[in-house]
């Protein structure tokens, strides 16, 4: 096995324990820090079924986002909506199931394209950090770098598709064998530069998830304004540390 | 015009975002509360020695308290969503005084001490250590933030800046820099038993005198009571409704309402404020005792029902957090929420038709209504989602023949801050005021020039003081805002009501 293959097989297991454990303890520490008062964003819904939907709306069309700024929202909604298909289409990577395997080959042609609307999108927003006088103000050197991350994440991504091709069967075949320990079989990794840039950026996204502001992903989920059923007439909320002061 | 030592705002046809000043509002912060208003509060006198150290613990404790606290300081994207939001930025233009800039004001000092990046790689993320330059920062933009929560509307995660202020007011009275007038009122209610510092013998004169008003002018003996044992209704309400204008004239109505109904009612000298100021400074103790008053009350008035006159934020903690706080109210009549609002009962008595209303009574109005942020966007009335908006309208539409609404980007959900909830009431801070009430004062001018507006209805004492105060900055007229029980009040002919409707008009006339 040749360096480069065995610093990334290392470098992805390190970014893998510490983007699940960072993840779960973060989550963790959300779920277990109490919401000792009511505070839903009102109107709010008023059953639990309703909260699901008001929670689906937000994570998956970013309705509030889209009350705010329709520019915003469009380049981010795009960016989003653009990665997680162009990350569907990577599970022809990382898998082998069959039914899976055909979806993901029945829109991998029309998919792939997706990489320049994620490109694009960010484009948008970096555009948007750097133009508005307003969002120039909030952002710090991190929100800048974050954006160009994830922009050579995609640039380096797509050129692999479209520019260079590079060796997908060895890629797939060294990720197989990083996930079931089967380090006999392991390739080595092509060596062209794109999918190595690709591969260590992706590595970083991985690491920093967890200590960054992408805490965003699973901090929807969590915030009380949003997650909350306004019901506080009907069932007494009360949280442990505040029952203590009643005795 | 008022005279101002500030520049008052152009006000705009068409609202427009205004670019970014710098440190325009660095010069606001309102007094300090001395020693005597902060020991009440169970917080030190002054700024103690090792402020930076308890500060710091201060922010873990409730970092491990508040959900919100923890969650909204990592998720911010910085996506600016946000930034055109707030009445106090577009009425400033101070980048602290967009949500996301504020928040980041706590936020730089959190990343610095709670996280991995920022005790790491400070400049990268925009870590700060906390500083006394920073301790003034908080002490003056935490206190330009009316916790409206008109942001939180727009974020994409509901982050909530008034989360982020009451946490930053907490904090700052751990370390003994309270404010004074926040924390003066909540010592005058453990004190006294109400904001304004009104002693039951006051209360009882001026009731009393209310009485002999309404029975001068209608015939008909209205009464207001004051802890009448075994009533049926304990009525909670802004102090400011025994005395201060347009108040007044909405607690004369509730007492119409309740003499029509037939309902036994009374007030109460020791729950003789529907206000709870320690939400303001995000106390979660200090609310709760001033909440358990009113749970006391109902238990040694024998009461079967509480409800809560037209007052914003006194909704929001009774109609949020009453239950927690003061619960469980088991005690009470299972048929009726805890606690209603009395547009819920004006309302429903409506509906059952036991009013006899004469809408022309309110024809020399043409009648806006202004959505108080924290009926709007932190509570509800009725059983339906977004009855806080049809309700009110509901009974102005009931009670007056000319009703329009102003521009839908300021109302309902997104309606804008008077300028002055949010323990901001104080005359100390009247620049940021006058200039936070721009957004609101647009939409009121527009309505007034396309569809002649005369009055401006609100359900809220802090709306209905501040407006008082601010709008004669903007040339218009402060007589303009009315109580909602006011035009309700003015169309009622209640049963047995003497004197004809001519003489009914005259006397509003000389009235206005």
């Amino acid at each position: 096995m040749s360096f480069l293959t065995i610093a990334f097989a290392a470098l992805f297991y390190a970014a893998t324990i510490l983007l699940v454990v960072g993840l779960a303890r973060r989550i963790a520490l959300y779920w277990k820090t109490p919401a000792p008062l009511k505070i839903p964003t009102t109107p709010a819904p008023v059953t639990q079924g309703g909260v699901v939907l008001r929670m689906f709306r937000e994570v998956v069309f970013f309705e509030s986002l889209f009350k705010s700024t329709k520019w915003t929202w469009l380049f981010g909604w795009v960016f989003h909506m653009a990665l997680f298909m162009v990350l569907f289409r990577h599970l022809r990577y990382f898998t082998e199931i069959h039914w899976l395997m055909e979806i993901v080959e029945f829109v991998g042609p029309l998919f792939k394209y997706l990489a320049f609307a994620m490109i694009i999108g960010l484009l948008g927003l970096l555009g948007r950090r750097m133009f508005v006088d307003r969002v120039r103000y909030i952002s710090a050197p991190s929100d800048f770098l974050m954006l160009l991350l994830l922009l050579l994440i995609g640039i380096s991504g797509a050129m692999t598709t479209f520019v260079a091709h590079t060796d997908v069967v060895a890629v797939k075949a060294f990720f197989r064998s990083l996930m079931y320990f089967n380090f006999s079989e392991m390739p080595n990794l092509p060596t062209d530069p794109l999918i190595v840039v690709h591969l260590l950026l992706v590595a970083l996204l991985m690491i920093i998830f967890p200590i960054s502001k992408l805490l965003h992903a699973p901090g929807v989920f969590f915030s009380p304004t949003r997650n909350q059923v306004d019901n506080p007439r009907e069932q007494r909320h009360i949280a442990d540390w505040a029952r203590k002061l009643e005795q | 015009m008022a005279k101002a030592e500030f520049e008052i705002p152009q006000l705009n046809e068409n609202p427009e975002v205004p670019p970014v000043v710098l440190g325009t509002m660095a010069h606001s912060h309102p007094f300090i509360a001395k020693p005597e208003f902060q020991e009440p509060l169970n917080f030190p006198g002054e700024l103690v020695d090792n402020w930076q150290e308890k500060a710091i613990e201060a922010m873990g404790d409730l970092l491990g308290k508040y959900r919100s606290l923890q969650v909204y300081l990592d998720s911010c994207v910085k996506c600016g969503a946000c930034t055109d939001k707030c009445h106090y930025f577009l009425g400033t233009q101070d980048p602290k005084n967009m949500p996301v800039g504020r928040q980041d004001l706590l936020r730089k000092v959190y990343r610095r001490y709670f996280t991995f990046a920022g005790k790491y790689f400070p400049k990268l993320v925009g870590a700060e250590d906390l500083t006394k330059e920073v301790l003034d920062d908080w002490y003056s933009y935490f206190h330009q933030c009316s916790q409206c929560r008109r942001c939180s509307v727009f974020c994409p995660y509901g982050i909530d800046t008034a989360e982020i202020s009451m946490a930053a007011r907490e904090i700052m009275d751990r370390i003994g820099v309270g404010q004074k007038y926040c924390n003066e009122i909540i010592a005058k209610v453990f004190k006294i038993g109400n904001n304004l510092g009104l002693p039951e013998m006051a209360l009882a004169d001026t009731l009393e005198g209310l009485e002999e008003d309404v029975e001068d002018e209608t015939g008909v003996a209205v009464k207001y009571p004051l802890d009448k044992k075994g009533a049926d209704i304990l009525l909670v309400t802004p102090s400011a409704d025994f005395f201060a204008e347009p108040h007044v004239d909405g607690l004369i109505g509730y007492g119409k309402v309740f003499h029509e109904a037939g309902v036994s009612w009374t007030l109460s000298s020791k729950a003789s404020e529907a206000a709870n100021f320690g939400m303001f400074i995000g106390s979660y103790e200090n609310m709760r005792r001033v909440s358990m008053r009113i749970r006391e009350a109902a238990l040694e008035l024998g009461v079967k029902r509480i409800i809560f006159g037209e007052c914003g934020h006194a909704w929001r903690v009774a109609y949020s957090f009453l239950n927690t706080l003061a619960g469980p109210f088991d005690f009470l009549d299972p048929k009726y929420p805890v606690p209603q609002h009395i547009l819920e009962f004006t309302w429903g008595e409506i509906q059952k038709g036991t009013l006899n209303i004469d809408k022309s009574a309110n024809d020399d109005m043409v009648v806006t209504f202004h959505d108080s942020c924290n009926v709007a966007r932190a509570s509800r009335m009725g059983p339906e989602p977004g009855g806080q908006f049809k309700i009110p309208r509901n009974v102005i539409k009931a009670v007056c023949n000319h009703f329009v609404d102003m521009a839908p980007e300021t109302i309902h959900e997104k309606t804008f801050c008077c300028g002055g909830g949010g323990g901001l009431l104080t005359d100390d801070l009247m620049e940021l005021r006058v200039k936070g009430a721009k957004p609101r004062m647009e939409a009121l001018k527009n309505v007034i020039e396309e569809h002649g507006v005369t009055n401006m209805a609100a359900i809220c004492a802090i709306c209905k003081s501040q407006f008082t105060k601010v709008l004669p900055y903007y040339g218009m007229d402060m007589d303009m805002i009315v109580s909602v029980h006011q035009l309700v009040s003015n169309a009622i002919v209640l049963t047995g009501q003497t004197d004809g409707e001519d003489d009914e008009d005259e006397s509003e006339d000389d009235a206005a």
